[in-house]
C-alpha cells in the first residue's frame, strides 16, 4: 500500500517494511509492556500466536497468564473478559473469525455494551474485541463475513476497522487504552500488506472515530473503511482517465461515526459513493447515505449511491470475486453520479 | 488385506493404555440431599448460626410478602419472588466474606439483601426507574442478571482476575434450574473448571422454569452430577434446609479460597409462588403438590429444630417478626415515594464520552423537555 506515505515522520526514524499483522502484535506487545492489566485471550492465541499469527510471541515474553489460550468457546471468552474488566483489568479478545465471533453475541449485546449504562457508569467495560473479518482470501463458508452493521446497530459498542499498516498499529492501541468496548475489525486480505512503517517511533496514538482524507479530488468523494480502502484507492487512480478526481475518505471504523469529516467532503465535492464488502441492505452504506442526505441534501449533485457485497450469504471462495465491489463496480457507480446535466469539473460544491 | 490389518503397520508402536485423567469418585454427589435439620448432625450446629439464619429466614418471607403487595399496589413493575427459597437466599449470602462478590440472577434480590444492600436499592431496577439500583462496585454484587446464566462467565473472569492479581476473593454465582440449559452454563462451568477459578455455582432448583418442569429440562441424574463432567465436584444438599446449605455453600467457599477450584451446588427447593406476579402457576402445576412443599418449609423446618433444642421461644420468635415488620414498613414507605427521574440521563452512561450524534439526540430532548416545560407553565 503506498497510503502511509502520507504520514509524516522525522526524518531520523528508520522505516521497515512491515505487515498490518506485525504491527498489530507489536501494538499488543507495547500495550501489555505498558499496562499490567492489559490481558490477551482467546483461541490459539498463545502457543500457535493465533492462525494469523498476531499475537505470535506473546505468551513468551507476557507468560500464560497474560496471554491465555482458553477453552474454544465464544461466549465464555467474552463472558469471561467482561468479569476481568469488572475486577478492573483491560482484556483484549480474539475471536478466530468473524463468523465465529457469533455465539458471543449475547454476551456482547447484553452486557459488553450496557454494562456502564446499566450500573450507571460504576462498570465500564474496557474490553478490545479483534475480529478478522471480511473476504477476499479465498475463505470457505464461514470464514468471510463482513459483520460491522450488527456490531454498529449495537448502542454501546465503538467499532473500528483499520485500513493501513500504521492505523492497525494506532487504531489497536486506542482501542485498548480506551474506557469503552471496541469491536476492532482487522481485514483478513489485508493482514499481509505491507508498508515502511516504524515499530520504533509508533505513529502517535490518536483517539478512536476520526475519518481521514488518504486521496483529495474534487470531482466526488468515496466513503470507505478497512478492506475496501485499496480499492477505492485504486479505482480514483483508473478514474483519472475519465476525468473524474475523486477523493477518498477511509472512515477507519464506523463508531464513533466522523460526519464532521464525511460532511466536509461531501460538501466540497457535492457527489459520493459509498463502499463496503458488507451486504447493502441494511448495511452501514445506508446509515451513511440517509444521514448525508439529512445534512448535506443541498450540496448534492446526485443521490449518494453505494457500492457494496449483494445480499447474498457470503459465497463459496471461487465466486467471491463477483461479490466483492471492485473497482469496475466503483467506477460504474461514479459513472452514474449524474454527470451529465451541466457538469464541469470543480463545478459541484463551488 | 488392509493397512489397518497389517499388524505393526498402522501403529508402529502401541497406543498408551487410556485411562480418566481425574478420578470421578470425589466428584459425585451423594445420592441424597444433603440434610442437618432433623438429623443427628443438628445437634453440633452453632446455636448463635441458627439464631441468625431464623431471624433473617424470617425477615426474607416478609420481604418477599412485601415485594409481591407492591407488586398489586403498582409500586414494583414486576416481582420474582424467591418465597419459599428464602434458606438458599440468605445462606448465599452469608458464607460470603465482605471482599467476595455475589453474582445474582433476577430472582436473588434477597441474597442481595442479606449481604446488606438496601432493600429499596435491590427493588429499584423492578420498579423501574433505573438498571441494577445500585453501586455494584461498592457492595461487590454484580448487576442483578436477567438474561439467562450470562452471569456465570462473568463471575468466572472475575474470580479468575482476583486470583491473577493475587487476591484472595471468592465469586458466588447464582441460577436457576431452566439455566442450566443455557450454553453460557456450560461455558463458564468448563471455563472455571479449566482454570481452577474460585468460584462457587448455586443452582437453585426450584422446580420450573417459569411453567416448565424439571424433567423436560434435563435428562440428568441430578444437576449436580453435571460437574463430573467439568472436572469439578458436584454437591446436593436439601435448599429448604438453611444450616445445610449454609454448611455446603460454606464448604465450597472454603474449597475456592484455598485454591481447590470450583464447586457446583444444587439446592433442591420450590419456588411457592407463580414464575413472577404476572404468571398464572395454576396452568402447569397441581395445588396437591405446592401443599406438600407447604410442609417443608424453610422456616418452618428451623424453627422446629431450634424449639427441640431450646433455642427459640415466643420472644425470640417475637422478636423476628417485629424485625421484619419494621423493614417491610420502611421498604413500604419508601417504595411509596415517587422516585425523582431526570430524563437527561437517558444520555450519562453510554460512552465515556458522548459522541456527536448524542450530543445532538440530549439537545433534542433537551429541547422537547423545555418546550412541554413551557406549555406546562402557559397551561397553568
Amino acid at each position: 500500500m503506498t497510503t502511509a506515505a502520507a504520514t509524516a515522520e522525522p526524518a531520523a526514524v528508520t522505516r521497515r517494511p512491515a505487515t498490518m499483522a506485525q504491527a498489530l502484535g507489536r501494538a499488543l506487545r507495547d500495550a501489555m509492556a505498558a499496562d499490567p492489566d492489559v490481558h490477551v485471550l482467546g483461541e490459539d492465541v498463545g502457543t500457535l500466536g493465533g492462525v494469523f499469527r498476531v499475537t505470535d510471541g506473546l505468551a513468551k515474553e507476557f507468560g500464560d497468564d497474560r496471554c491465555t489460550d482458553t477453552p474454544l468457546a465464544e461466549a465464555g471468552i467474552l463472558g469471561a473478559a467482561v468479569g476481568m474488566a469488572m475486577y478492573g483489568l483491560r482484556p483484549v479478545v480474539e475471536m478466530q473469525f468473524d463468523a465465529f465471533a457469533y455465539p458471543a453475541f449475547e454476551q456482547l449485546l447484553s452486557h459488553v455494551a450496557k454494562m456502564r449504562n446499566r450500573t450507571g457508569g460504576a462498570m465500564p467495560m474496557p474490553i478490545t474485541i479483534r475480529v478478522p473479518y471480511g473476504g477476499g482470501i479465498g475463505g470457505v463458508e464461514h470464514h468471510s463475513d463482513s459483520s460491522e452493521a450488527y456490531y454498529m446497530a449495537t448502542p454501546g459498542l465503538h467499532v473500528v476497522a483499520p485500513a493501513t499498516v500504521a492505523d492497525a498499529y494506532g487504531l489497536l492501541r486506542a482501542s485498548i487504552a480506551s474506557d469503552d468496548p471496541v469491536v476492532f475489525l482487522e481485514p483478513k486480505r489485508l493482514y499481509w500488506s505491507k508498508a515502511d512503517w516504524s515499530p520504533e517511533r509508533p505513529e502517535a496514538v490518536e483517539p478512536i472515530g476520526r475519518a481521514v482524507v488518504r486521496r483529495t479530488g474534487r470531482s466526488a468523494t468515496l466513503i470507505t473503511y478497512g478492506p475496501s480502502l485499496p480499492v477505492c484507492l485504486e479505482a480514483a487512480e483508473a478514474a483519472r482517465a475519465e476525468g473524474w478526481d475523486l477523493e477518498v475518505l477511509d472512515l477507519r471504523g464506523l463508531v464513533p461515526f466522523d460526519e464532521e469529516t464525511v460532511f466536509a467532503s461531501v460538501r466540497r465535492t457535492g457527489r459520493a459513493v459509498v463502499v463496503h464488502e458488507s451486504s447493502g441492505f441494511g448495511g452501514p452504506g445506508g446509515e451513511i447515505a440517509a444521514r448525508i442526505g439529512e445534512r448535506c441534501f443541498h450540496h448534492l449533485e446526485a443521490p449518494v449511491l453505494r457500492v457494496t457485497g449483494f445480499d447474498i450469504p457470503y459465497p463459496a471462495p471461487m465466486l467471491e470475486q463477483h461479490h466483492l465491489p471492485g473497482v469496475d463496480r466503483i467506477l460504474d457507480a461514479v459513472a452514474r453520479l449524474q454527470w451529465e446535466a451541466d457538469w464541469t469539473p470543480g463545478k459541484a460544491g463551488n | 488385506m488392509t493397512v489397518l490389518e497389517q499388524p505393526g503397520s498402522y501403529h508402529p508402536v502401541p497406543p498408551p493404555a487410556w485411562r480418566p485423567r481425574v478420578d470421578p469418585a470425589p466428584l459425585l454427589p451423594d445420592a441424597e440431599p444433603h440434610r442437618v435439620l432433623g438429623t443427628p448432625a443438628a445437634a453440633a450446629a452453632d446455636p448463635d448460626l441458627l439464631r441468625r439464619l431464623h431471624a433473617q429466614l424470617v425477615l426474607g418471607r416478609r420481604y418477599n410478602a412485601q415485594a409481591t403487595a407492591l407488586t398489586k399496589q403498582g409500586r414494583l413493575a414486576v416481582y420474582p419472588s424467591s418465597t419459599g427459597q428464602e434458606a438458599c437466599e440468605i445462606a448465599a449470602a452469608a458464607v460470603l466474606e465482605e471482599r467476595d462478590w455475589l453474582f445474582p440472577s433476577y430472582r436473588d434480590t434477597l441474597a442481595a439483601v442479606a449481604r446488606g444492600l438496601d432493600p429499596v436499592e435491590a427493588l429499584t431496577l423492578l420498579r423501574g426507574d433505573r438498571h441494577t439500583g445500585y453501586d455494584a462496585r461498592k457492595h461487590r454484587i454484580a448487576p442483578l442478571c436477567t438474561p439467562l446464566a450470562t452471569q456465570l462467565p462473568h463471575a468466572v473472569g472475575l474470580a479468575h482476575a482476583a486470583r491473577l492479581k493475587g487476591d484472595d476473593v471468592v465469586a458466588l454465582a447464582m441460577v436457576g434450574d431452566g439455566g442450566t440449559s443455557e450454553g453460557d452454563f456450560h461455558e463458564a462451568l468448563n471455563f472455571a473448571a479449566v482454570w481452577q477459578a474460585p468460584v462457587v455455582f448455586l443452582v437453585q432448583n426450584n422446580g420450573f422454569a417459569i411453567s416448565v418442569p424439571l424433567a423436560k429440562q434435563t435428562a440428568a441424574p441430578s444437576l449436580a452430577h453435571k460437574a463430573v463432567g467439568y472436572g469439578m465436584p458436584g454437591r446436593l444438599v436439601d435448599g429448604n434446609d438453611a444450616v445445610a446449605v449454609h454448611e455446603v455453600l460454606g464448604e465450597a467457599v472454603r474449597r475456592a479460597r484455598s485454591g481447590g477450584g470450583p464447586t457446583l451446588v444444587e439446592a433442591v427447593t420450590y419456588r411457592m409462588e407463580a414464575h413472577t406476579n404476572a404468571d398464572d402457576a395454576t396452568r402447569y402445576r397441581e395445588d396437591d403438590e405446592v401443599e406438600e412443599w407447604r410442609g417443608h418449609d424453610p422456616i418452618a423446618l428451623l424453627e422446629r429444630e431450634m424449639r427441640s433444642a431450646g433455642l427459640l421461644d415466643d420472644d425470640t420468635s417475637r422478636s423476628a417478626q417485629e424485625a421484619a415488620e419494621a423493614m417491610a414498613s420502611d421498604l413500604r414507605e419508601r417504595m411509596n415515594e415517587d422516585p425523582v427521574l431526570d430524563p437527561m440521563d437517558l444520555f450519562a452512561h453510554v460512552y465515556a464520552e458522548r459522541t456527536v450524534q448524542l450530543r445532538d439526540q440530549a439537545e433534542q430532548l433537551r429541547a422537547e423537555l423545555e418546550a412541554a416545560a413551557e406549555a406546562g407553565e402557559e397551561n397553568r
